[in-house]
């Protein structure tokens, strides 16, 4: 197993207690961080090469160096607890689990951006987390390591839980925002970028739980060290979490680089499929990104074993590769039916698209009622075109991702599986018999 | 300033407009539609997407194309930038989809509807859309609601462009409605129906692209094009008010005041309820002469032209295009059977 850099001491007694934590080598990395220049702790960060562990990837230090610093103007740091996507639930462990690394992550980084107040902007239902962090704040507060003068350095913190209303598009950065205002939660168009006029119309980074967190073990061990972890461009360590039906669905802390195959099938992970059954599909990194049918996700299309990297998931482009995602591991066994996986992913997109703009608020719902009737047996050949034209029609064209994130399942879920889709429409009786599912020209019963 | 290249036409404007603002300065059948901007609404646009267009070149500094199309209304321009709009087929196609995307939930009650005539979505259907629609299921559907004693709310035909709101809050004391529900059950609602009786107020019915609110001074009395509208002004005595107004005649009646709008349908000043509703008496105006209908609209023209495409000055249309063109030549005037008029 490799090393663990995040959830080392997950498991010690008393670890989300200050006293504990500190005993374990807690708030070192602040009192680190503090010795040095803001400069170079972005630069550390930046050696790290630790990209965004929220979904989309982008390098985390270079998002940090493309804050604006107009003079006599508030900077803040965001961080985006938001974690609402279906399959992902890492941050939740994390922070209920070590409230301090959290903590601990978010001093350095308001630090090395020169924010005054930072903000945890924590999803609704979180909301016994929520008091986890609260007490840990409170602790950290007493200990001189939040408020006036931490540690006599001179550099001041003051940092808030906000709880949301419950919505997943606040999980999208700028919806944030606006929902940390008191507004409703809706995307704003892009630019002027969150780096330039974020939260209050000031320069703001938003990041992900596991990002923050992760900046701590960073500064430990100095960034060029932690860049030596990992595959590539794909540097560190991160959280999967792993559901479905395995044998051992769980969070687990991944070198980046472990083959696909070994982290399903090995007793030291997922422990394989269970109920002896067959692998099917896998989704690798939240409800959002595209499908993939075993044989792509175990193998490339070149026949390069597949690796648990930013790039190995994405080789093949969305033809045959899909994207590491937010590491929400999502594994199908073969008696899972594709067309209602889809449907029940449609009907999650089409719940909460904001309503904002148009080819969304309508798209959404009419590939949920679509796929509805594909499901339900009622639809025809022409169904499975127009499900893959509305997604496209929606794709690139809307204010904020969540246009394509509710586009890609549907579009892979028929490029891959199409002879499902169809088997729905020529067997309407069969595919809505209960427990039915197509398996080549075989019926399960 | 900032050059720019504009489906193959070069303009220059001031650094900071937008995409959409230095097409129109071009003008005629280049701009793109705008169903959710609104000029003299801040932070109005971006939401209905009709205005997206393809940046073929980003920059002089960075002429990289962009990766997704933008939306003109917020984009603004760079020097040396190359949008391309009617001659791109994909921003045709993409245009395609949202009128296919906005009529979903929008009856076609145009033959009841108040606003048929001077409808943005009519406009923008007509001339980009197709004439059939893949949506089989059921439409959401609202009972009407009187918010207020002047404006009646139809959420049936709202496209939840948002103008209202801006609307509300940027010329009314206190705005009393709003974006209520998430995705396509998000409605336009007056909380606990509060009423809409600002002073103001009756600027969400000129804003309106759709005939989601209406004047219930004015409402069923006539269709719009049957009318004449007049321009005419009065002492109003209002601080924010500018008495500059369109009076809209039948016969000697004044069925309707609305604030003036220039050739993309916007407001030029705004006009407090008092002018709009309570002053439809020729007396009460000083009359200024006939209003210049500019848009291609069935008010000043009687009939429907496809002014989507500028066929002199774009070399290589889109072969739907003049597909299209062939079927139905945008400036062949004649009557049924060839005969002139």
């Amino acid at each position: 197993m490799g090393r663990k850099l995040l959830t080392e001491h997950v498991n010690v007694e008393g670890i989300e207690t200050f006293a504990v934590y500190r005993k374990h080598g807690g708030y070192r990395a602040v009192e680190k961080a503090l010795k040095m220049t803001p400069e170079e702790v972005v630069e550390e960060v930046k050696k790290s090469g630790l990209r965004g562990r929220g979904g989309a990837g982008f390098p985390t230090g270079m998002k940090w160096s493309f804050l604006a610093k107009p003079e006599g103007v508030p900077r803040y740091l965001v961080c985006n607890a938001d974690e609402s996507e279906p399959g992902t639930f890492k941050d939740r462990y994390l922070m209920s689990k070590l409230p301090h690394l959290l903590i601990e992550g978010m001093i350095a980084g308001s630090y090395a951006l020169g924010a005054r107040t930072s903000y945890i902007y924590i999803r609704g239902e979180l909301l016994y987390v929520l008091r986890i962090l609260e007490k840990a704040i409170a602790e950290a507060y007493a200990a001189g390591f939040l408020g006036e003068n931490i540690l006599g350095s001179g550099y001041s913190l003051d940092l808030h839980v906000h709880p949301g209303g419950g919505a997943y598009i606040c999980g999208e950065e700028t919806a944030l925002l606006e929902s940390l205002e008191g507004k409703r939660g809706n995307p704003r168009n892009k630019p002027p970028f969150p780096a330039v006029q974020g939260l209050y119309a000031r320069p703001t980074v938003v990041n992900n739980v596991e990002s923050i967190a992760t900046v701590v073990p960073i500064l430990n061990m100095g960034g060029d060290e932690y860049a030596k972890i990992g595959v590539g461009r794909s540097t560190g360590t991160k959280l999967f979490s792993a559901c479905g039906h395995l044998n051992k669905p769980g969070i687990y802390e991944l070198e980046l680089g472990v083959p696909v195959e070994e982290f399903i099938y090995s007793d030291e992970y997922c422990g394989g499929i269970w109920k002896g059954r067959e692998l099917k599909a896998v989704v690798a990194g939240g409800s959002s990104v595209p499908i993939l049918p075993k044989e792509l996700i175990l193998k490339t299309a070149a026949g390069e074993p597949r690796l648990m990297t930013y790039e190995s998931l994405s080789d093949g482009g969305f033809v045959t590769g899909t994207m590491l995602g937010s590491g929400g591991f999502i594994a199908m066994d073969e008696t899972t039916c594709i067309v209602k996986n889809t449907w029940n992913f449609s009907r999650f997109y089409h719940h909460e698209s904001c309503g904002q703009c148009s080819p969304c608020r309508e798209g959404t719902g009419w590939l949920e009622k679509v796929l509805h009737r594909l499901e339900h047996g009622h639809g025809s050949m022409h169904d499975i075109d127009l499900i893959v034209s509305v997604a496209k029609q929606i794709e690139g064209n809307t204010i904020c991702p969540l246009g394509e994130a509710a586009a890609w399942p549907v579009a892979a879920a028929v490029r891959h599986f199409r002879d499902e889709f169809e088997w729905h429409v020529t067997h309407p009786k069969e595919a809505t018999a209960p427990g039915a599912v197509y398996r080549g020209n075989l019926v399960m019963a | 300033m900032a050059k720019i290249t504009f489906d193959g036409i070069e303009v220059e404007v001031p650094d900071g407009t937008t995409i959409l603002n230095a097409a129109r300065k071009i003008g005629g059948g280049v701009v793109p539609p705008a169903m959710c901007y609104y000029t003299p609404l801040k932070g109005s646009g971006g939401k209905c997407r009709a205005c997206l267009v393809r940046v073929a070149a980003g920059s002089t500094k960075d002429p990289r194309p962009m990766p997704k199309l933008v939306a003109s209304c917020i984009t603004p321009v760079q020097d040396g930038m190359v949008v391309e709009n009617t001659t791109s087929q994909q921003v045709l196609d993409v245009r395609k989809g949202i009128v296919e995307m906005l009529l979903i939930n929008h009856p076609l009650d145009c033959p009841v509807c108040d606003q048929a005539g001077e409808c943005d979505l009519q406009n923008f259907a007509y001339e980009h859309g197709v004439s059939t629609t893949r949506y089989e299921e059921e439409r959401r559907t609202f009972e009407k609601i009187d918010i207020g004693p002047y404006v009646q709310l139809h959420m049936t035909r709202c496209i939840l462009c948002y103008r209202c709101v801006y609307t509300a809050d940027q010329l009314t004391e206190g705005r009393v409605h709003g974006v209520l529900g998430r995705g396509d059950a998000a409605e336009i609602g007056t909380y606990i129906e509060n009423s809409i009786d600002k002073d103001f107020s009756g600027n969400v019915i000129d804003v309106c692209p759709v005939g989601a609110l209406t004047d219930k001074t004015f409402r069923f009395k006539q269709r719009v094009w049957f009318t004449k509208p007049v321009n005419a002004h009065r002492d109003c005595g209002h601080e924010k008010c500018a008495g500059r107004v369109t009076l809209w005649y039948k016969g000697k009646d004044v069925l309707r005041v609305t604030a003036r709008k220039d050739e993309y349908g916007e407001v030029k000043e705004w006009i407090c309820n008092e002018c709009r509703f309570e002053k439809k008496e020729t007396s009460d105006w000083v009359i200024e002469g006939p209003a210049h209908i500019d848009r291609s609209s069935v008010i000043s023209a009687n009939h429907y032209e496809l002014p989507v495409i500028n066929p002199q000055v774009i070399a290589d249309l889109p072969e739907s295009t003049v597909r299209e063109l062939e079927k139905n030549p945008p400036l062949k005037l004649g009557g049924p059977n060839g005969t002139s008029f």
